[in-house]
């Protein structure tokens, strides 16, 4: 179950566009509680997953 | 407004259409085909728009199927891997160490709800998008623009979904360094 941030950072990419399997889901639990940096980045593509949300708003709507 | 013909109305419209039908198609001969399409479309059946929603709203809608119908035509030229090294592995060795850390913890972003939907960061994020290679920036805006499911972009193209997760795992990484470089980390500069 261990992985390395940039193994964990490659599932948090994939998340955006496919369903993890459960032992993927589980390796990333519990790499997110125990390190500082994964985080962050999770948190980074969280904010893109929005901005990208408001502009196709923005398209559709100038 | 009201003395306003459909085509004048139209053609108003013409340059934003473009704007977008090229930043997906990533061809000014495909987008333009895209928009007349759109066009002959709202012209054929003017009735339909009625005054339920803005014009603009309308022709854009009209305009993501068009869009997908030339993708859909040119398959195979949408596919073309791209010339250039698209510069990923690069991107993965600046992130990381050897031992598979970051090699800089990764930027707090805050939470910038209201800036992310400013003119200003819209502008920011096109330019963006615009800077992916032209096939990576194809299908990622598929899933991102035209709102595609990742079954319907591999049937459309053809493509593995291993094929595309590759290329939406790039896009997105891409993307996230170019926020970095050209938003977030000017933010915060005095």
């Amino acid at each position: 179950l261990r992985r390395t941030c940039k193994e964990v950072s490659a599932l948090l990419v994939a998340r955006e566009d496919r369903a993890l399997p459960v032992a993927e889901r589980l390796a990333l639990r519990l790499h997110l509680a125990a390190c500082k940096a994964c985080p962050v980045f999770e948190r980074q593509l969280l904010t893109m997953r929005n901005a990208l949300q408001s502009w196709r708003g923005y398209t559709i709507n100038g | 407004m009201p003395t306003l013909t459909i085509e004048s109305q139209l053609a108003e419209h013409r340059g934003y259409l473009l704007r977008y039908a090229r930043l997906q198609l990533r061809s000014d001969a495909w987008a333009e085909d895209a928009v007349s399409e759109t066009m002959l479309a709202a012209l054929s059946k003017p009735q339909s728009f009625g005054n339920r929603s803005q014009l603009k709203t309308w022709l854009v809608g009209i305009l993501k199927h068009k869009v997908i119908d030339i993708l859909r035509q040119r398959q195979r030229e949408v596919c073309l891997a791209d010339d250039e090294s698209d510069g990923s592995e690069e991107l993965e060795a600046l992130m990381f160490q050897a031992d598979g850390h970051f090699a800089a913890r990764p930027a707090d972003w805050g939470d910038p709800e209201q800036e992310l939907s400013s003119r200003q960061f819209f502008a920011v994020l096109e330019a963006c998008a615009e800077k992916l290679p032209a096939t990576m920036g194809r299908v990622f805006l598929m899933r991102e623009w035209l709102e595609l499911s990742v079954e319907e972009i591999c049937k459309e193209l053809q493509l593995t979904p291993t094929n595309l997760y590759v290329q939406l795992h790039r896009a997105r990484l891409r993307l996230r360094e170019c926020l970095e470089l050209n938003w977030f980390g000017n933010r915060a500069a005095p």
